[in-house]
């Protein structure tokens, strides 16, 4: 067996030889590392930070975060609601010194940001979409915005755009967040055409395109002319729709470029007015509240640019609308509201402002809706 | 070794080296083709050995990331011994969780060592039976396996939709339907002096009894006869029936047991997070492995240090996360490529034997 032996020795000969050369390499090798900046920041995202969605809103935050001074903006995409997003976060912190990180997937929350801010208390995690408790970590905090004004907005101009008076939803899961979407849109459209109902299709999940495309491709064929959704990339949804020649109402980012013939207007996140604001408070010194939540008024969303296709009279409905929303005088639950099995869900008389808790656990779909939660 | 001592020595060093050059080939690829995109592919590997194995946060990282792959890999490298393609791992991972996470919930307030080995069992026997179905619709259906597995994914997965979004359903979980939180009381600890849980060791271990199995007993022995040729298998009369139904539910068993850690260790319920890919990664940990369950050890920790790299490279070099992907495409490529390697590789020294 003298030659196995002899193999094997120069085999590890070899071995060793390519490990030394990796090490030396290794050090010689001028490593990029996260400059001694101010402050280290960063992003991580669930998807492509270019989805034309939830993603992208989160992405063009954190682009205007990078034009301040004195920043370091870290970002990684496609990051799993896993243990992974703890090694992320914790890679961010022990390897590029972040001191503010922004986890900006709602299922990122719990236990995964929980666990770290209990580890890393002198870090600060600002997540999105949670509902901090007094019972968990200080440094831990949760942001949100009530999006759900502009998808009211979208749906005033919808219904005013609108021949068949059918509206279409393509929406992922029935949870709150996404029926308070469902049910503002088909109030406001309601405002414009009392008559009009709203198709909603749950397709299950966040991201299934080619169900998306399905849904959208239905809705149309139900002689519905305008299509809306609330899925984590509109842009399926959108591209579909406008190729069947209907028109649509964007969500999460601006998707007009995305349909030219049939934008109307759209429901997008403002984060590039909200993230700048609170790197500034952090690098003032100051603190930013545990738990943040605000609608038009707060900046935190905003409407699409509205498209010609959108009329004066409609224009004129949805910028009332909107200016009474931003001062606060407006509520789009205002009793009495019933749901789509004739059931009053908010009496005579009663009003649920956006902050009003019973909203958080919307389990129904209003009247006008076609469609079931479960 | 006399598993070893009856193989040539040529066909050991073909064993190893042939992998490790496809690697090499596929990391000079990726190094031209991040080029291409203005990085310095030595900073490339610099910075990947970093994130991967640089240092011992680095090596925990990647274990942890590892620790799935282990158990999934299983799932197609035990059926590839009867010569069957199962790449339905996902499912049975899936169900393992949820299968754990009920267990847990019905034995709410009994001792954690009791719950946690009710929640293992679970986890096992939801997934085993989940791909021993594969194997039954093979074996007594002529269903195609490759496809069954595939498809009883999107099943197993609508079917964890459907029960943690109504029976099973936690109901403070509003905007992220779940399972109620098994407990804290209940959580699998981390291995001591470390932040990898127990799920990498139970990997290590299910792995080797595999091995074991399959190269040292007469139940595996069998098994790789079928999958040489089934024809002669049934002549001598081996129970072919018995084999599949036997192996599928074993290959099944282990990502469900994947399941239950990713519940028990991580997760602390089950919901949609438990749909992560694991599964899939698994199928191409076991081709890369060349189907030996001791392979899969070390193939298991190099995607996991690829995927715990993926981050640097994302940050420091601005890469998108597809490069990590690009890389595992190609280094699956180059290993498909060199297998027509095997047994043509000029080693005049080895020709001894």
């Amino acid at each position: 067996m003298a030659a196995d032996r002899m193999i094997t020795r120069r085999h590890l000969l070899k071995t060793t030889m390519l490990a030394g050369a990796g090490a030396a390499l290794a050090g010689v090798a001028p490593l990029r590392s996260a400059a001694a900046a101010t402050l280290s920041i960063g992003f991580i995202y669930v998807g492509p930070r270019d989805d034309f969605g939830y993603n992208q809103a989160h992405a063009v935050g954190a682009a205007a975060v990078k034009k301040m001074a004195d920043v370091k903006v870290l970002e990684e995409e496609n990051v799993p609601e896993t243990i992974a997003v703890q090694k992320t976060m914790e890679s961010m912190i022990q390897l590029d010194g972040a001191s503010l990180l922004f986890p900006t997937s709602f299922g990122y929350y719990s236990p995964q940001v929980l666990k770290l801010a209990a580890q890393f208390p002198k870090v600060r995690f600002e997540h999105c979409g949670g509902l901090w408790s007094e019972k968990d970590p200080k440094n831990a905090a949760s942001y949100f915005g009530y999006i759900d004004e502009c998808c009211h907005l979208s749906g005033i101009v919808a219904g005013y755009a609108t021949k068949s008076g059918k509206l279409g939803f393509v929406a992922a899961k029935p949870i709150p967040q996404v029926l308070r979407n469902i049910n503002t849109f088909a109030l406001g459209a309601r405002l414009a055409n009392p008559k009009a109902t709203v198709q909603v299709i749950f397709t299950g999940d966040w991201s299934l395109p080619t169900k998306e495309a399905e849904a959208t491709n239905s809705l149309v064929d139900q002689g519905i002319d305008v299509v809306t959704c609330h899925v984590d990339s509109p842009k399926v949804v959108i591209e579909t729709a406008e190729r069947r020649g209907a028109m649509v109402c964007g969500y999460h980012a601006n998707q007009a470029p995305l349909a030219p013939k049939g934008f109307l207007t759209g429901a997008e996140w403002n984060w590039e007015e909200l993230y700048p604001g609170f790197v500034r408070t952090v690098m003032a010194g100051g603190t930013i509240p545990n738990l943040v939540r605000g609608g038009l008024k707060e900046k935190i969303v905003k409407p699409s640019a509205y498209s010609s296709l959108v009329s004066a009279e409609a224009r004129k409905h949805a910028d009332d609308a909107k200016a009474k929303l931003t001062a606060g005088d407006y509520v789009i639950f205002k009793g009495p509201i019933l749901d789509n099995k004739g059931n009053t869900v908010i009496g005579a008389g009663t009003s649920r402002g956006q902050t009003d808790i019973a909203l958080e656990e919307m389990n129904y779909l209003v009247e006008g809706v076609i469609g079931a939660t479960s | 070794m006399p598993v070893l001592a009856a193989k040539p020595a040529g066909a050991i060093v073909e064993a190893i080296l042939i992998p490790a050059l496809a690697l090499v080939t596929a990391l000079l690829l990726f190094g031209v083709f991040c080029a291409f995109r203005g990085v310095a592919p030595f900073e490339l590997y610099a910075l990947m050995f970093q994130g991967g194995f640089g240092s011992w946060f680095s090596w925990q990282n990647t274990l942890i990331r590892a620790a799935p792959l282990l158990l999934t890999a299983l799932c197609t490298a035990l059926p590839a011994q009867l010569g069957m393609v199962v790449i339905g791992g996902e499912g049975a991972f899936v169900l393992g969780g949820l299968a754990a996470a009920s267990a847990a919930i019905a034995l709410h307030g009994a001792a954690p060592l009791a719950v946690q080995l009710a929640m293992a069992a679970a986890g096992l026997l939801a997934g085993g039976l989940w791909i021993a179905m594969v194997g039954a619709l093979r074996q007594y259906r002529g269903v195609n396996e490759t496809i069954s597995s595939l498809l009883l994914v999107y099943i197993a997965i609508a079917l964890l939709n459907h029960l943690v979004e109504g029976p099973l359903r936690d109901p403070g979980s509003l905007n992220k339907p779940s399972t109620p939180p098994i407990g804290d009381a209940y959580m699998l600890a981390n291995i001591p002096g470390t932040e990898v849980h127990w799920g990498f060791a139970f990997g290590v271990v299910v792995c080797v009894l595999a091995y074991v199995l399959i190269h040292h007993t007469v139940f595996g022995f069998s098994a790789r006869v079928v999958g040489g040729n089934a024809r002669a298998a049934k002549v001598v009369g081996l129970p072919i029936g018995r084999l599949v139904l036997g192996i599928t539910f074993l290959a099944g068993a282990a990502p469900g047991l994947a399941g239950m850690v990713e519940v028990a260790a991580v997760d602390g319920q089950a919901n949609g997070t438990l749909v992560a890919g694991y599964g899939y990664t698994g199928i191409l940990v076991s081709f890369l492995a060349r189907h030996h369950p001791l392979g899969i050890i070390p193939v298991a920790i190099l995607m996991g240090g690829i995927s715990a790299s993926g981050g640097l490279l994302q940050r420091r070099l601005g890469l998108p996360d597809a490069a990590t992907l690009v890389l595992q495409g190609t280094v699956f490529m180059c290993l498909l490529g060199s297998e027509v390697l095997h047994g043509r590789l000029s080693l005049p020294r080895l020709q001894r034997a």
